[in-house]
């Protein structure tokens, strides 16, 4: 195919459920590319001499050289060219902010539409696992050197793959009862199917990974005890998973949920699917979520789900400044969800029984830029007002759970309690201590979790060889 | 990480006791720790305080009241069968030193967690009084192992079927407060209105005096906030600053609330494992 055929080539679309009738359930929402619209978009990519879009991809994902395999209809042997430099494609397809990343960079992007290289990568690691035919790489020889990895989210499942691949005796220690994290609790059914994550963590477990789940590292081990139980180093990556709330009145009424709670329990525990499954959750008509971001706009699709009438996002700014990623407001909007803008609340108000029944807001107006770039919201006076709801979530970020560092004598944390890690290899203040993701950057993405866990796997090895 | 029924005793009506094989736990585990567990694959996650433990057995008990789905489920199973996830020791031990004279006061279901905490204040060289009660005579429970590990014991019923007639709150104040016998310390766990009841006497007498709570809980490590409890005009999360907390200073009302959120669907859940049950 000549250049000029290729440039003409419009990008893709992803066929994905109607957004009426997905508001009701928790299919996942977009349903992947044909084999044919795969070719086609794999043939928008120029095969370009410099390669942007791998410097935008904090894993180094060989791009053009999948997209080339993928032209030629090799779907098998491009899912094996992302796996040299990344263990959980089907995940990162689904999650990871590409036009942010890897499409931000591509130079189709420059005149018109970059390549669909998130769509790509998830359509060949679901066709390889469609096939049954995940291949397993080829593992060093046993180096007798033994690693733990405390948590099982997109850090430390990095970690663990690489570790591994290199000889290593591997064991990730969980504290929930199914392995994943934030990919498990936090990212709902209808963004990304549990029985994707599964199938990646059974991939790890092929390569030769144990997992122990149930076991809270702080609690029946500390870090020391495992060091005393013959570990030669230990990865910390337990993330970001300490609710924060606004600590204003009512946030303990019945009826208002951290964004954790109310994710956890209806992605991990499935309450969604109570009383087949034991764990309830509250089903609001009116549904508030507090929080531009991400997560917020899992809770609120959640709760169009769940069958409540209204849900409305509260939002302290405006949209531009919206951490969440365009496409997931875009998905949220179109499921019904209805946007407040330049909104906060101010306090919850309850019944005689102690449950949410509505809620003062008041109105906010921009003003200069705070230390974070954006601008800062400052209240308008005498724009308050209130809203019936009956449920509310609180989605405005989480901070760092303790429980590792308050056990863990000489490790260095900062005023936030995360804990302080060098950048390139995530080394902390205690010899064979290593940490990534969350717990050192405060709340962010998986791929760059999954970044900083390939850089630490290769510090720890370097560390664990010279002993 | 599954975990194995060693043995199992029914203590009363409602409440039983299982013994566990959990190696580690057991030799982890301190007096107000506790542990949740998970049945089976669609089960939910519940927080059990750990009764007791057998560190060279690796062993540890659970005592529970059936309650709902989960709690009679749990009641239904046999030594030799498994339940899907065990995970714990969880929470802050409770803080034991010898302060002098302690009362340990348990009300029904609540007098397992208080077990192991008196036995530790006994260990720790205090004059350990113990009050227990529960409604009527046919529901208490752990007496005689109470009694072993007290200097004094007082046993209460509701409706005075058996020992002190009354409240274990009324049984502490008439027997000891009122007469000025001294207490340095008390740690009380029960029902939730029994707890606020023995707080409101001791508060009168400027005892300080220790809660151990039983929020409702997910993950039981700090992570989700549905165990939440105002301390103080502060919130605590139960699963990692507690279970225990100043009784003193614990908002009960809003305790009791939000130990009501799911009180349909429990209800809607247990009721449809009935009927599945009587087959129905």
């Amino acid at each position: 195919m000549d250049m000029k055929e290729r440039m003409n080539i419009q990008r893709q679309p992803m066929p994905e459920q109607d957004a009426k009738a997905r508001s009701r359930n928790f299919d996942e929402v977009p349903l992947g590319y044909t084999p044919q619209a795969a070719i086609t978009e794999a043939n928008r990519c120029i095969q370009c001499k410099t390669k942007p879009c791998i410097e935008g991809c904090p894993v180094e994902i060989d791009i053009p050289g999948f997209i080339n395999l993928i032209s030629n209809g090799d779907f098998t042997g491009a899912a094996r060219k992302i796996k040299e430099t990344n263990a959980l494609p089907a995940i990162c397809g689904r999650v990871c902010p590409q036009e942010t990343q890897c499409e931000e960079k591509c130079v189709r992007g420059k005149k018109g539409d970059s390549v669909a290289i998130g769509r790509l990568e998830r359509f060949v690691a679901d066709f390889e696992r469609s096939q049954g035919s995940i291949s397993i790489p080829e593992i060093a020889s046993s180096t007798g050197k033994k690693v733990a990895v405390v948590g099982s989210g997109p850090a430390g499942l990095t970690v663990a793959g690489d570790l591994v691949k290199l000889g290593h005796d591997v064991t990730i220690f969980e504290a929930l009862h199914i392995p994943g994290g934030v990919l498990v609790y936090g990212i709902p059914e209808f963004r990304l199917p549990k029985a994707i994550v599964a199938a990646e963590i059974d991939y790890l477990k092929k390569l030769g990974v144990k997992v122990l789940t149930s076991h809270v590292i702080g609690r029946i081990f500390t870090v020391d005890d495992l060091f005393n139980d013959g570990f030669h180093a230990v990865f910390l990556g337990t993330g970001a998973g300490l609710p924060t709330f606004m600590n204003i009145p009512g946030e303990n009424l019945n009826g208002v949920y951290s964004a954790n709670e109310y994710l956890t329990r209806s992605n991990l525990m499935k309450a969604y699917l109570f009383p087949e499954y034991d764990t309830p959750i509250v089903k609001g008509k009116k549904v508030a979520v507090i929080g531009g971001g991400n997560v917020a706009m899992d809770a609120a699709r959640t709760a169009m789900r769940l069958g409540a009438e209204k849900v409305y996002l509260i939002y302290r700014r405006s949209r531009v400044e919206m951490p969440a990623r365009i496409e997931e407001i875009h998905h949220a909007e179109e499921e019904g969800i209805e946007l407040h803008l330049l909104t906060t609340p101010i306090r919850y108000i309850g019944n005689e029984k102690g449950w949410v029944v509505g809620m003062e807001c008041q109105q906010m107006e921009l003003g200069e830029p705070d230390d974070s770039g954006r601008r800062r919201p400052v209240p308008k006076k005498g724009s308050e007002y209130t809203m019936e709801v009956d449920t509310v979530v609180v989605a405005v970020g989480t901070g760092a759970n303790p429980l590792v560092q308050s056990t863990t004598p000489g490790l260095n944390t900062n005023k936030w309690g995360y804990i302080i890690a060098d950048e390139e290899t995530g080394q902390t203040s205690r010899k064979g201590v290593y940490a990534g993701g969350d717990i050192v950057t405060g709340a962010a993405t998986v791929i760059l979790a999954m970044g900083v866990g390939r850089k630490a796997a290769k510090a720890i090895h370097e560390y664990i060889m010279s002993l | 990480m599954p975990a194995k029924i060693i043995s199992k005793d029914m203590l009363s009506e409602n409440v039983f006791s299982l013994v566990f094989d959990a190696k580690q736990i057991a030799l982890k585990r301190k007096p107000g720790q506790f542990v949740v567990i998970r049945i089976h694959e669609q089960g939910e996650r519940i927080p059990l305080t750990i009764a007791d433990a057998d560190a060279i057995k690796g062993t540890i008990t659970l005592i529970f009241q059936v309650v709902g789905k989960s709690t009679a489920l749990l009641a239904e199973m046999l030594p030799g069968q498994e339940i899907l996830d065990l995970v714990g020791p969880l929470g802050k031990p409770t803080h034991i030193e010898n302060f002098g004279t302690v009362a340990c006061i348990g009300g029904g279901v609540g007098i397992a967690p208080v077990f192991p905490i008196t036995q530790g204040m006994k260990a720790a060289g205090n004059h350990v009084i113990s009050i227990i009660g529960s409604r009527t005579k046919d529901l208490l429970i752990l007496e005689d192992e109470m009694k072993a590990v007290s200097d004094e014991l007082i046993v209460s019923t509701d409706d005075g079927s058996y020992g002190y007639h009354g409240f274990v709150s009324q049984a502490l104040e008439n027997n000891y407060l009122l007469l000025g016998k001294h207490i340095d310390t008390v740690v009380t766990i029960g029902p939730v209105s029994m707890m606020r009841a023995v707080c409101d006497v001791t508060r009168k007498y400027n005892i300080p005096t220790v809660v151990s709570l039983n929020s409702i809980m997910v993950d039981a490590t700090g992570m989700c906030g549905a165990c939440r409890v105002s301390v103080g005009g502060k919130t605590k999360f139960v699963c990692v600053d507690g279970p225990e907390f100043d009784g003193h200073l614990v908002d009960f009302k809003e305790l009791i609330d939000r130990q009501h959120i799911y009180l349909d669907q429990e209800k809607e859940s247990y009721d449809h494992f009935c009927s599945c049950r009587s087959g129905r």
